[in-house]
């Protein structure tokens, strides 16, 4: 017998937001430990939580870019448990009422090769609902401590329906997930942040069966590869565990990403009563249609639209949309330049190529690069019209990478212009063919190579300056009949 | 001098530090030595601070000083009036204990919503009052640290859980005191104190600040020797706070000038009587004094007429429960981790929450989170808590349904008047019964005030014990509950007798 998996996502994804969930303090990573927290933070005696419009605003937007229904209040609930990384000992969550539901991710699956566009499929969410981030615990030589810098982050957890079958199509529902939260500002989705989180349920049945297998919780799937992995692995021990006549215990497992093995954490008979009730400190908060409209109005298109549009608005290869794509500052870039100069290939590549090589090995950031689409677009007009040469250009690129000068004023600080001129370049290819009427004949009846014989004269005319493949172009030109 | 000054109203000694007969550091001298005399008996103050509290009384008469150089009016409404606090607010730099061994050593490092208002209108944050654990009781004989005695008769109890802000401003330790109010923890020991207590509709007041009991219930309310004086603290420690998302977005009106107007108007207010609360338990004496001061209503003109409020038999049973459900969560921060009471014998995690919690609360509190704990539970949450949430909504429909006809209920505050220390400890189930005609209005979120109206005949250890009258407004309108019951204050005398601990 075959089996099959049956996968479900919870995705926990921090808001880009100024400020807390409950309270005014900055949120934030990085920081000196418990310097992020106040009195709300710190759930000192007396506090309020108030809630932050930002994170309702950021959620709402997820919402309307996943297509998810959204819930015309928002209603807060109290999820009890103690935990010392947890100041309230209750988490404000939302519980029966999240404020999203239905909705789905659109992923691509691998192609058939690199440079194909693959399968597209469209993944089913359950809900997302907004709560409260924890704080951190630092275990050490008997002693454990607490940072609270991290407590009272907004945090969205985002459900996926049990549709994901197989770890592969979990890697393209995370990467998808992150591109469009990045896309959004809604988040930075830097894993290694935290800033996003995924725990994955998972099991296996039969193919052709339409029941649900005992389910296992894998844990600590700390970077998108992780996951991957670890689903991988996961799906393994299941079907060996199954093939060898044994049962699956449900239980949440917790993967290691070194070794590549997980081990159980713990089992059912210890689950929670959460004892959730309606937060009486927060009243609920009506999320109205202009609130709604107005969020909408500032939606971006979603990086797959994008992509089809760019192949078909550009003529560009996949290749090139794949990476111009998923960074949406990349996108607006190449959209920039191919806008100014009218050549969406060459705009294309030199960003792939170029500006992510200089960008790479400066580690610098694309809002940081001296180089903007106007440079770009500039390099671009030059090359086209002949004014600088393919090898010149080159040292132009990185030359306005490191000092920001637009591409007429390197050029005319290096003295890169070609010293030819499209008018010189014409006379001189017209005299070397007056001068050889032989090769002429030659060419004309047939004899690709004859063409070599006008070169020569026109590159020794032009002092060895002239681009070979303007030569080539030009002597075919006025060779034709 | 000092007997005039630690019985007068706020309104009396405004008076006189305007004119400058008084300074505000006479006047605090003169609270912080009756204080030092009869606190030893009342035990109304877990702690005082006296050098601070005239260190503010000094700023208070600089600033006055300084206002009347600028030719400008008189400063804030309560500037120079010490005002006492239930040791659940917050005030920067001072002990917030909630009468609990868990927050014992607690000082806390900011103001309440409420006492930053205090401070802005000029008053003097005065001492920590004491009260029932965590505001769970209805005699302060659930305070970790000692009961508090009425000034009236030492052997009885001030009522709870505000009892120990009750007894101050009846024992001429306070002018004025704010408590808070969760199911007549400001109404019932004012009944039984003989002073003012007033709880404002829900939302009225910041809770910022305020030590949460039951959150939906909880609202923090002033005691007073007057109406008046109730109207003018109300005043300033009233309105919408960004801090808290419960209070309420309206204006606050002046109070003192609305209760002048409608007095002046000489309107004849219609009030209910709830057959309801006139049944088995109450006390003759009570019912009485209630049934007499219904009578000077009439005589004042106002219509009297019965009213029902047929839920009010769940009241008691669907308080407990909510009011459980809440503290059970609200009481989960205090676990011996970040600040508080921890275990000395803790050796990890688990054992620093059992150990510390275990240690740190009281019988009742611990009575009440347990309790709390389990009408949340899983497959008990419907049967309980959402059956008591759905019973409070129809408490709410029958007051609102009466509003219709009257523009104020009357009633008893308490059964009866202070109870003998230790009558009731053992009876939790009596001891909750004490709040059967309070609890209603936390539950509408309604305003409530009890009032004096009368004492009980002079028996052995007292020469009589207070009534209260609680007069029951409808929502955000304290000015015309204020009104009402300022017309029968300027009718009786009752609020001009004085304990004398």
């Amino acid at each position: 017998m075959t089996y099959e998996a049956v996968i479900g996502l919870e995705v926990h994804v921090q808001l880009k937001t100024r400020s807390k969930m409950f309270t005014r303090v900055a949120a934030g990573y990085g920081f000196p430990e418990n310097t992020l927290t106040d009195p709300v933070v710190l759930a000192l005696p007396g506090t309020l939580p108030v809630m932050n419009k930002e994170a309702l605003d950021k959620i709402v937007k997820a919402g309307l870019l996943l297509g998810c229904e959204i819930a015309p209040v928002c209603k807060w609930d109290r999820k009890n448990y103690f935990y010392p990384d947890s100041p309230k000992n209750y988490q404000i969550s939302q519980y029966d009422q999240p404020l999203c539901r239905g909705g789905r991710v659109e992923i691509e699956l691998p192609g058939p090769a690199r440079n194909i566009m693959g399968e597209h499929r469209h993944i089913a969410l359950t809900r997302i609902h907004l709560e409260e981030d924890v704080g951190k615990l630092n275990h050490g030589d008997g002693e454990s401590l607490i940072d609270f810098n991290r407590a009272g982050t907004p945090l969205m957890e985002i459900v996926s329906e049990p549709v994901i079958r197989s770890a592969e199509e979990a890697f393209a529902y995370l990467t998808a997930l992150k591109t469009i939260m990045i896309y959004g500002g809604i988040s930075d989705c830097d894993m290694e942040k935290g800033q996003l989180r995924c725990d994955a349920n998972i099991s296996i049945r039969p193919v052709g069966s339409t029941q649900l297998g005992t389910k296992v919780e894998l844990k600590n799937l700390n970077s998108i590869s992780f996951v991957r992995d670890g689903i991988a692995q996961e799906i393994r021990r299941q079907t060996a565990v199954v093939l060898d006549g044994g049962k699956i215990d449900q239980e949440t497992r917790d993967y290691d990403g070194q070794t590549g093995a997980s081990k159980s954490l713990r089992s059912k008979e210890m689950a929670h009563d959460y004892r959730y009730f309606p937060d009486p400190d927060l009243m609920p908060v009506e999320v109205g249609e202009d609130w709604k409209a107005a969020i909408r109005a500032a939606c971006p298109e979603l990086p797959f639209d994008r992509q089809r549009r760019l192949l078909e608005q550009y003529g560009i290869p996949y290749t090139l949309t794949s990476v111009l794509v998923p960074d949406r500052e990349l996108g607006d870039f190449f959209e920039d330049a191919a806008r100014i100069c009218g050549k969406p290939q060459a705009v294309g590549n030199w960003i792939v190529n170029d500006l992510l090589r200089e960008l790479g090995s400066s580690r610098t950031g694309l809002a940081e690069s001296k180089v903007t689409p106007r440079h770009v677009a500039g390099l671009v007009r030059l090359v086209e019209e002949g004014t600088i040469l393919g090898t010149a250009a080159k040292e132009v690129f990185v030359d306005m990478f490191q000092t920001g000068d637009l591409p007429d004023a390197v050029v005319a600080r290096k003295g890169l212009k070609a010293e030819t001129n499209l008018d010189d370049l014409e006379r001189w290819c017209a005299e070397a063919i007056a001068a050889n009427p032989k090769s002429v004949a030659d060419y004309k009846g047939g004899k690709e190579s004859a063409l070599n014989a006008f070169k020569g004269p026109v590159m020794r005319a032009a002092k060895g300056k002239a681009d070979p493949k303007r030569v080539d172009e030009t002597l075919r030109r006025l060779l034709a009949p | 001098m000092a007997e005039e000054l630690i019985y007068s109203t706020i309104s009396e000694l405004s008076g006189k530090l305007d004119r400058g007969e008084l300074s505000s550091v006479e006047l605090m001298g003169a609270v912080i030595a009756r204080t030092k005399e009869v606190d030893g008996r009342v035990k109304a103050f877990n702690s005082f601070d006296g050098g601070g509290a005239l260190a503010q009384a000094r700023a208070s008469d600089e600033r006055r000083a300084r206002a009347k150089g600028a030719g400008a009016a008189a400063c804030g409404p309560l500037e120079g009036i010490p005002i006492g606090l239930k040791d659940v607010i917050s005030v920067s730099g001072q002990p917030l204990t909630a009468s609990s061994r868990m927050l014992e050593n607690f000082v806390s490092p900011y103001d309440a919503t409420v006492t930053r208002k205090l401070k802005a209108a000029g008053a003097i944050c005065w001492g920590r009052l004491n009260l029932d654990e965590f505001a769970m009781g209805s005699s302060t004989e659930n305070s970790a640290f000692h009961t508090t005695c009425n000034p009236w008769d030492l052997e009885r109890v001030p009522g709870g859980s505000s009892g120990g802000s009750a007894a101050a401003v009846a024992a001429g330790e306070a002018t004025a005191a704010l408590g808070s109010d969760t199911g007549g923890s400001i109404r019932q020991p004012a009944a039984l104190c003989g002073v003012v207590g007033l709880k404002p509709s829900y939302g009225r007041v910041s809770r910022f600040g305020l030590i949460a009991f039951a959150s939906s219930l909880d609202q923090i309310g002033p005691f007073a020797r007057s109406t008046g004086d109730a109207a003018t603290v109300l005043g300033v420690i009233a309105g919408h706070d960004p801090r808290d998302s419960t209070s309420v977005r309206r204006e606050v009106p002046d109070y003192n000038r609305g209760i002048a107007d409608l007095a002046k108007s000489g309107r004849k207010w219609k009030l209910g009587i709830p057959k309801e609360y006139f049944g088995e338990g109450l006390d003759p004496e009570v019912a009485a004094a209630v049934q007499a001061a219904i009578d000077e209503y009439r005589g004042l003109g106002c219509e009297v007429r019965e009213v029902s409020l047929p839920h009010t038999k769940y009241a008691v049973g669907a308080y407990y429960i909510i009011a459980t459900a809440e503290c059970s969560s609200n009481l989960a921060r205090y676990d011996g981790v970040r600040y508080g009471h921890r275990s000395k014998d803790a050796r990890d995690a688990l054992d620093i929450y059992f150990k510390s919690r275990a240690e740190g609360f009281g019988a009742e509190v611990k009575r009440r989170i347990i309790l709390g704990t389990y009408v949340l539970s899983s497959g008990y949450y419907d049967a309980y808590y959402l059956r008591a949430q759905k019973v409070r909504t129809l408490i709410r429909r029958d007051f609102l349904e009466a509003y219709k006809e009257v523009d104020a209920i009357v009633t008893p505050t308490s059964p009866t008047p202070a109870f003998t220390k230790g009558d009731k400890t053992s009876n939790p189930l009596a001891m909750y019964l004490n709040d059967i005609y309070t609890i209603g209005v936390n539950l509408a979120g309604l305003p409530g005030i009890s009032i004096p109206c009368g004492f009980s005949r002079p028996a052995s250890g007292n020469q009589g014990l207070p009534i209260g009258l609680q007069i029951i407004g409808q929502p955000f309108r304290e000015t015309e509950l204020l009104a009402i019951a300022g017309a029968y204050e300027g009718r009786t005398h009752w609020h001009a007798r004085h304990a004398t601990p």
